[in-house]
């Protein structure tokens, strides 16, 4: 259920490695969580983001919920996709629901992050 | 629910629930300095003795005054049908309901209401309201502040003075705002400085967020809205327009001239002038701005069925959900009175408040000629809607005698602005719809009477009163008419 390639935070943000780059969202555990979300507010291009440090904000039926940065980086690329079909977080939250793109700052970071089998032992601990 | 006060056993209960000993350890988190200590109130009297002295009390109001008292309240005549479907006990509530399914009616009245005042302003969204106007002003404020990450907004000098001291309140935690002095004489005077503006804009160290004046502004006069909007934006600034709503019936809205945002007291619309309030404050903005918008918004769509039906649209970022990161404090909106807005623009209509707006300006075209004629001419040379302010030698002395006379004189401007000497032998006065010739006349007579009185310099009472007018900005001796 979990894909076994990504990285996850606490949070419940995964991240997924490309070279330099990193692609961010948030799990499917939190999207059905949230319930239907209605509203992502992302950072522009050319921002810093800070591991652990709120980058966003996304808004459901049920709540409002800041998102944490699983990694430092700039942020190259926001989901523009989601303005227009914030459900796309509930549809695909591994694909077309993710939600930043950044140039990863450093990738010893990774070390402070979940696996995918340590992730999916969290999440059914509740 | 019955209404009971709780027992000493239930008390005890409650505590024994809790783990505490007395109910004063639910506000440990509170200073012993800042929590109340016992109420100094005067002993119970019974009801009828009560009742008297109440009444006294009212009495003392002057309800038989010619009042040209405006500076920010405004009277009119207000249909009966506003204050009968207000007595209405379905519509008691401040709370903007979130359960669609038993708010139908609440809902659709709040809906109308933001309907109503886009349509007025111009502008895409409306908040479910504020607490009056000079909150919505600063509520706006913070808005810009929030939209471009900036700190630093400029507000015209020649906004309501209560209106810039709520937003240096609302300023105090880490924000900064300067005033954009106005034109000093001139065609121009007593608008805002646009040579001003552009250098405190010009400072490259401290960005502005945001520009605010007031369309008619404090003394009312007209504003080059277009052009300060124009000089805002230039600068990546957004524009903040303070209005007042009946004028918007006659005047270009905000959304016409470019304003980002509109802000503004809605007492004129139906609400009687009030010591202290409630009062009404409007919020609107483009939908550009839709998320940085604090209260809540109510919206139409569908039910299942394909019905029409009103439900809470958004409220994301109020209090009770973001805690510390709520947009605002305000969790709620003032209801009541956003419904007498509603029954009051519903009932006139939009030729009615067309008439109200064209009449009150005509009433104060003859005010001002009245005026002149007995020596009392306006002090600032630019257009006016329905309030100006006249040179009166003597103006504290003045309106003291003129209340002895029976007018209430507007605004002695020195008891605002004690720093300003423009100001210094001044008043402001405004006239409505409900302004008669006959009051004029009396106006007149009475102001030709007391400035004859009153040769400058020689009146010995004028120097020794440390009191100041009778009267102030609320106009709390002021009865609807």
């Amino acid at each position: 259920m979990v894909p076994a390639d990504l990285r996850f935070t606490k949070d419940h943000e995964w991240v997924r490695v490309a070279g330099d780059e990193a692609t961010i969202g948030i799990t499917d555990y939190a999207a059905a969580q949230l319930g239907d979300i209605v509203f992502v507010e992302l950072p522009p291009a050319g921002r810093s983001i800070d591991q652990f440090a709120t980058f966003g904000v996304v808004e459901s039926v049920k709540a409002v919920s800041d998102l944490f940065a699983p990694l430092s980086g700039e942020v190259l690329e926001a989901n523009a996709a989601l303005t227009a079909e914030p459900e796309l977080v509930n549809a695909e939250p591994y694909a077309a629901g993710w939600m930043l793109r950044i140039r990863i700052g450093d990738r010893g970071q990774l070390d402070d992050l979940l696996d995918a089998d340590a992730y999916t032992k969290l999440t059914a601990e509740g | 629910m019955p209404y009971g006060p709780h027992t000493e056993a239930d008390r005890a209960k409650m505590l024994a629930a809790l783990g505490i000993d007395a109910v004063d350890e639910l506000f440990s988190d509170i200073p012993a300095a800042l929590r109340a200590t016992g109420l100094r109130l005067p002993a119970p009297e019974p009801e009828l003795e009560l009742s008297a002295r109440l009444a006294a009390l009212a009495g003392r109001n002057r309800t038989d005054l010619a009042a040209f008292l405006g500076a920010g309240v405004y009277r009119h005549w207000t249909p009966a049908a506003v204050d009968q479907i207000l007595l209405r006990g379905e519509w008691y509530t401040a709370y903007t309901p979130y359960q669609p399914e038993v708010s139908q009616g609440t809902l659709q009245s709040i809906y109308e209401y933001e309907s109503l005042i886009a349509e007025l302003t111009g502008l895409d969204v409306v908040s479910a309201s504020h607490y009056d106007g000079a909150a919505a002003t600063a509520e706006a404020a913070l808005m810009a502040c929030r939209q471009t990450r900036r700190k630093r907004v400029l507000v015209s000098h020649a906004v309501h003075p209560h209106y810039r001291q709520t937003l240096a309140t609302y300023f105090e935690a880490g924000l900064e705002f300067d005033e954009v002095p106005v034109v000093p004489d001139g065609d121009a005077a007593g608008t805002v400085d646009l040579a001003a503006l552009e250098r405190l804009l010009a400072d490259p160290e401290r960005p502005v967020a945001g520009v605010l004046a007031a369309q008619p502004n404090f003394y009312g006069l007209l504003e080059p809205m277009a052009q300060i909007g124009e000089l805002a934006h230039a600068a990546g600034a957004l524009f903040v327009a303070v209005v007042e709503p009946v004028s918007l019936a006659v005047l270009a809205p905000p959304g016409a001239y470019g304003a980002d945002i509109a802000a503004g007291e809605g007492q004129p619309l139906g609400i009687a002038p009030q010591y202290g309030g409630p009062y009404l404050g409007l919020l609107a903005c483009t939908e550009a701005l839709v998320r940085q918008i604090p209260g809540r918004l109510v919206g139409m769509t569908t039910d299942l069925d394909g019905k029409r039906a009103y439900v809470m649209t958004l409220r994301a970022r109020e209090q009770d959900i973001r805690r510390d990161r709520a947009a605002s404090n305000i969790c709620t909106n003032q209801a009541l009175l956003a419904l007498a807005a509603s029954v009051y623009l519903a009932t006139i209509g939009p030729h009615g408040l067309r008439d109200v707006a064209a009449l009150g300006a005509v009433r104060a075209a003859e005010l001002e000629a009245a005026l002149a004629a007995v020596g009392a001419p306006r002090l600032h040379p630019g257009p006016y809607l329905n309030e100006f302010a006249v040179r009166v030698p003597d103006a504290r002395a003045v309106h003291r005698r003129l209340l002895g006379l029976g007018v209430l004189g507007g605004l002695v401007l020195a008891d605002i602005e004690p720093d300003d000497p423009a100001l210094a032998d001044a008043l402001l006065v405004c006239a409505t719809e409900v302004t008669t010739a006959e009051e004029i006349s009396r106006f007149a007579a009475a102001l030709e009477d007391a400035i004859g009185r009153s040769p400058v310099g020689a009146d010995a009472r004028s120097g020794s009163d440390g009191r100041g007018a009778g009267l102030r900005t609320t106009p709390a001796g002021v009865g609807r008419r």
